[in-house]
């Protein structure tokens, strides 16, 4: 009996971590689309490269990848959002001034092709056989205090987040996001330097995912390409997004934590299954949760904590704000 | 003052803007008629920087500004109005305003982040000039209202309101009054005289209203097909035969008797 609560809290805790990780990442699309209107179909690709960086950088030396160099886990995590800048601003620099549709067909072609780059090449990534002995911090404390360590680290950067980009949204900075998104073309008339501005929220965003990825790496202990799927990231993180309320960070994070939720119990729900429909629960899985977004989006268009304007400071407040 | 030199624009087969030259005078208030697709937006989008002319040049104050960016020309304190409101829609109409001011220090993140003080000092300015704006538009009760809940005529104005949130030296405005009731396009056209006589704004406005056009401009240019017809008073324009020809029969413009009561009045449109 005892064995079995530890096992669900055990599970609880896995679940709330993977939440976090994936909260970073829908934060930072929530940068991206929620606010400035840039669709990044792409988010599997700042995902792997933030998650290949900290483990290269993190891991002790290995003949089978480039390095590792052994450097304590924040280090790995400042620089895979280095790399995931990086690689969005000269993503950004080529496709930002294509219309929203092409950026979304480019941006999907680059995540490919990185992901490729990481399956091929091998002195790099270690090709299929992928990196392991990610270590974790607080790693080697014995269950649970090893998993509750991690989720602590977690917990405190999806704050963190949270807090820095809930005040941009909330300063003049989101509410020139907001106009680009709304309309580009009075955007540049009111004198703002579009592209400098979606240049900025592109890479931002993607910094995100690049730490998303870092922290799903050190989760794992272990990664591979398989885990960076199209599927498993991009396609998740967008429907966390719009099921939590595209344009509100809260919505953002509860987004994650209900998709997560139920991606994860399907899981459980697939193991029972006989073994030839066993097969077939990979795209079950994907199915429900198609279905459970179609759901969601009948009651509540705008996400389940819709995007509300925020209340500027003066005599009266704003609250009066919202509605539609 | 705006130049425009000899510019032209075509897309694909057609030559909207065709060797068009126009200057707006420092302090004046330019007119711009002209039938239906005589050019007007697109020489207004070419001035404003929407559009490169494919011949020709833009010189603002006598500095050439061909091909530089909205945002650039903004800066150099050149605003327009779009004909078709752009408004933002799932903003609030406050918040419509409060984007234009230049140079808000919590448009850096990092300002922000570390500054929010002062950002709230900033906010707090900006949102009383946008509260004043709004008063003189009578937009006020709507202040927290989405801009994409608000009427054709009240979009229109909004557009005009963004230009008072910032000290412009010239402003464009592209039909303005359509949409917008008599009585209140009366008011604005005050305010306009009221920003051009006190604050020195230049103005030059495309309009279809002979009546508003006769009260505000001086000169009014009529364009037609991508080119300047003639320029002169309205009384001039009035009595050219070659206008008239160009509006198709030219009832609109014989018919009417040049009205004291002017815009304010309440003609039958
Ligand atoms: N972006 C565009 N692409 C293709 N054709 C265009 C474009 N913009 C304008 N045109 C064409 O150029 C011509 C001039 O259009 P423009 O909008 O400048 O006319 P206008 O004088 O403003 O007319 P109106 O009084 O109806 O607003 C029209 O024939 C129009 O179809
Ligand atoms: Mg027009």
């Amino acid at each position: 009996m005892d064995l079995e609560i530890f096992g669900l809290f055990m599970y609880g805790i896995s679940l709330l971590t993977m939440t976090g990780i994936y909260a970073v990442s829908c934060l930072g699309l929530n940068v991206q689309w929620g606010f400035t209107g840039l669709f990044n179909a792409g988010i599997a690709g700042f995902f792997a490269v933030g998650a290949y960086t900290s483990a290269i950088l993190t891991t002790p030396e290995h003949a089978g990848h480039f390095g590792g160099f052994g450097l304590p886990v924040p280090v790995g995590m400042a620089a895979s959002m280095i790399t995931a800048g990086i690689i969005a601003y000269a993503v950004a620099k080529i496709c930002l001034r294509l219309r929203s549709d092409y950026l979304a067909i480019a941006t999907l072609g680059i995540a490919e092709i990185l992901r490729l780059i990481l399956k091929n090449e091998q002195w790099l990534t270690g090709g299929s056989l992928g990196i392991s002995h990610i270590p974790r911090p607080f790693d080697g404390r014995g269950q649970p205090w090893s998993e509750l360590g991690f989720l602590a680290v977690v917990v405190v950067i999806v704050l963190a987040i949270y807090w820095l980009i809930e005040r941009g949204l909330k300063a003049p900075w989101g509410r020139v996001m907001r106009a680009i998104r709304e309309n580009e073309t009075a955007a540049e008339a009111a004198g703002k330097n579009v592209e400098r501005y979606r240049l900025e929220a592109f890479v931002f965003g993607a910094m995100f995912m690049g730490l998303g990825g870092a922290l799903s790496a050190h989760a794992f202990k272990f990664i591979s390409p398989e885990a960076f799927e199209p599927l498993l990231v991009t396609f998740l993180v967008w429907v966390m997004l719009i099921i939590g309320g595209s344009g509100n960070n809260k919505g953002a994070i509860l987004g994650a934590f209900i998709v997560w939720t139920i991606w994860s119990m399907t899981e459980l729900f697939t193991g029972f299954l006989p073994s030839d429909w066993a097969i077939r629960a990979s795209y079950i899985r994907v199915f429900l949760i198609g279905l459970i977004l179609q759901l969601v989006l009948q009651f509540y268009a705008k996400g389940l904590i819709p995007e509300k304007p925020p209340v500027i400071p003066g005599k009266n407040g704003g609250e009066k704000a919202g509605g539609d | 003052m705006i130049v425009v030199d000899h510019v032209s624009k075509h897309f694909g087969g057609i030559k909207a803007v065709n060797d068009c030259s126009i200057t707006v005078e420092t302090g004046s208030i330019t007119g711009v008629i002209g039938p239906n697709g005589a050019g007007k937006t697109t020489l207004f989008n070419i001035i404003a920087g929407v559009y490169k002319p494919d011949s020709g040049k833009v010189l603002l104050d006598g500095v050439d500004v061909t091909g530089k960016k909205p945002h650039e020309l903004f800066a150099l304190g050149l605003l327009r109005t779009f004909q078709i409101a752009h408004e933002f829609s799932n903003m609030t109409v406050l918040e419509n305003l409060m984007v234009v001011p230049p140079e808000q220090s919590g448009e850096h993140l990092v300002s922000s982040w570390l500054r929010w003080g002062r950002v709230q000092g900033e906010e707090r300015r900006v949102r009383e000039r946008a509260e004043e704006v709004l008063d003189s538009l009578r937009l006020g009760h709507l202040t927290f209202e989405l801009a994409g809940n608000l009427s054709g005529g009240q979009k229109k104005l909004l557009e005009l309101g963004r230009t008072m949130m910032t000290d412009a030296k010239v402003v464009l405005l592209d039909e303005l009054g359509a949409g917008v009731n008599r009585t209140l396009l009366g008011e604005l056209a005050s305010d306009i005289e009221r920003l051009n006589r006190d604050h020195g704004y230049t103005f030059c406005v495309i309009e279809h209203d002979m009546d508003l056009i006769g009260r505000l401009c001086d000169p009014v240019i009529v364009m037609a097909e991508g080119s300047v017809l003639m320029q002169g008073t309205m009384d001039e324009i009035k009595k050219n035969d070659d206008v008239i020809e160009a509006y198709l029969g030219g009832g609109v413009l014989k018919k009417k008797q040049p009205s004291a009561t002017d815009a304010t009045g309440a003609h039958p449109a």
